[in-house]
């Protein structure tokens, strides 16, 4: 059969997972071939749909403009999202939203070493829009139960990206069971539901 | 091409000859080896020549093997490139040719859904007419970016049946976040031209030029459904592009007029739908689903995945 380069799915995970998802790797040798992020419950990432609170915007570029939100979650998560000159829409949504702030993002994720040598995780952006809370309550049960999904078949399975993750990380899986299960409770518990 | 799709064909040969010659599946697979492998003929010539030299040697026509020879499939059944097959299909709709080696194209469909069909020059074949129900056999089914269609050839025998079909519009239904609005979308412009339905980029037409006259404005989204596992791509005409923005064909002209740029409407829908999740009907065309429906999903159930998640 054919194929041909399709655009890539975006993937649901919450911040937690996101930002333990530290190693990163390429299929081919090509500059252009997609970047991944390995997720820890056994799924590569190139891109991510995200619906949170935006609670803090803040410009910390140095000679241009260089936004940075936070994004949280309903399980105390944040996902950071980073946009300057090359992602002009987003920076100026970043720029001109009031937090707080239900938005939806959609990126790339991308990952950086600081200079304590940790590895951070973030978000180049797509796109960001404001959304209300009904979106981000589908987003909340969406994202828990591909979560879900991704623990079951890393319990049972054995695909080439559950074995990359059982080799690069460490943190046990139940983890992300757990803060699954948090996020969804926090629905019952919210009905207002505001950023933990 | 596979071994194993050798196989599969030298396996069809076999059962339509198993039974006037003593031959063997090995022996098959080895002569269409030779000329897909060695000779480089395409795998439908090599299957024409080789069932062509067991025809001889079992002093058969063709058309004893016609129809008992291939598979009677429905549309949906289609999953398979170079694979030789009977439909009983209407034609739905027929297309201009773009080129002089086709002498027909068009949809073909059935209870199951419709498919593309071409019909080749050169195969010399009856014409086919609009509306009308057809017993094709000997059809060759192809396959391109993951849309399959089916090819006419000279071996191909059209029967015209007095029979009507109810054809099926291989509806789908998606629901998931709508993740990208892509170029194309918003107040667009189409070719004034008579039957022509292009959209004009920088006023230009791909078939037209610059056409005589002004382009008719148009509404459109061509935007990106994710549900996190699957994408699809999603075109919603004017009528859909209206109710799911909200901004009617009328307002946009406005909008670009006060702007003096037709892009502050594609900027406007985004800021309304993209990030947003949607339910969306309609049939598929190409790698396209045209929305016929939108609607926004209710609240999921998060009591049953809650359980499920309690439990695993």
């Amino acid at each position: 059969m054919a194929t041909t380069p399709t655009r890539k799915v975006a993937r649901r995970v919450f911040a937690r997972e996101f930002n333990d998802a530290t190693y990163t790797f390429k299929e081919s040798d090509d500059d252009r071939a997609p970047l991944y992020v390995l997720l820890p419950t056994g799924e590569r990432a190139n891109r991510i749909f995200v619906v949170g609170t935006l609670t803090e915007t803040e410009d910390v570029g140095q000679d241009s403009e260089y936004w940075q939100g936070r994004i949280v979650g309903p399980n105390g998560g944040t996902f950071f999202t980073y946009a300057g000159q090359y992602q002009p829409d987003a920076a100026s949504m970043l720029r001109e939203l009031e937090p707080p702030e239900y938005v939806a993002l959609v990126g790339k994720p991308r990952t950086y070493e600081t200079d304590e040598g940790d590895i951070n995780v973030s978000v180049r952006p797509e796109s960001i829009t404001a959304v209300d809370e009904a979106v981000r309550n589908r987003w909340v049960v969406e994202t828990a139960e591909r979560t879900l999904e991704r623990i079951e078949a890393f319990e049972n399975g054995s695909s080439e990206y559950i074995q990359m993750a059982k080799s690069e990380y460490d943190s046990p899986i139940e983890t992300y069971r757990e803060q699954a299960i948090e996020a969804l409770e926090s629905l019952d518990s919210q009905p207002e539901a505001t950023a933990d | 091409m596979t071994e194993t799709d050798l196989r599969t064909h030298a396996e069809d040969i076999y059962e339509q000859f198993s039974d006037q010659l003593d031959i063997s599946v090995e022996e098959i697979t080895e002569r269409l080896e030779t000329l897909v492998n060695e000779y480089k003929v395409p795998t439908s010539e090599a299957r024409r020549s080789v069932i062509n030299t067991y025809l001889d040697e079992a002093g058969m026509d063709r058309d004893d093997i016609m129809g008992g020879g291939n598979e009677q499939k429905v549309i949906s059944d289609v999953d398979r490139a170079e694979e030789w097959i009977d439909l009983q299909a209407k034609v739905v709709d027929l297309w201009e040719a773009r080129s002089d080696a086709v002498a027909q194209v068009g949809l073909l469909g059935d209870e199951t859904g419709t498919i593309k069909f071409t019909k080749w020059s050169k195969s010399d074949l009856p014409k086919l007419e609009e509306g009308k129900v057809y017993a094709l056999r000997n059809i060759v089914t192809d396959e391109y970016q993951g849309r399959y269609s089916v090819k006419l050839n000279r071996t191909t025998t059209i029967e015209e049946l007095d029979e009507e079909i109810e054809v099926g519009d291989d509806e789908v239904e998606i629901t998931g976040a709508l993740v990208d609005i892509q170029s194309g979308s918003g107040l667009i412009k189409r070719c004034p031209e008579e039957d022509c339905t292009h959209v004009l980029q920088n006023g230009r037409c791909p078939e037209h030029g610059e056409p005589d006259g002004d382009g008719e404005f148009d509404l459109r989204i061509k935007g990106v459904i994710d549900d996190g596992t699957q994408v699809h791509e999603v075109i919603f005409n004017r009528d859909m592009t209206e109710s799911l923005t909200g901004i009617t064909l009328e307002q946009a002209q406005e909008m670009a007029m006060d702007a003096l740029d037709t892009s502050v409407v594609a900027e406007e829908m985004h800021d309304r739908v993209l990030g947003r999740y949607y339910t969306v009907t309609g049939p598929t065309l190409g790698r396209y689903v045209l929305a016929n429906e939108v609607e926004e999903p209710g609240m999921p159930d998060h009591e049953a995945v809650l359980i499920k998640a309690r439990s695993m």
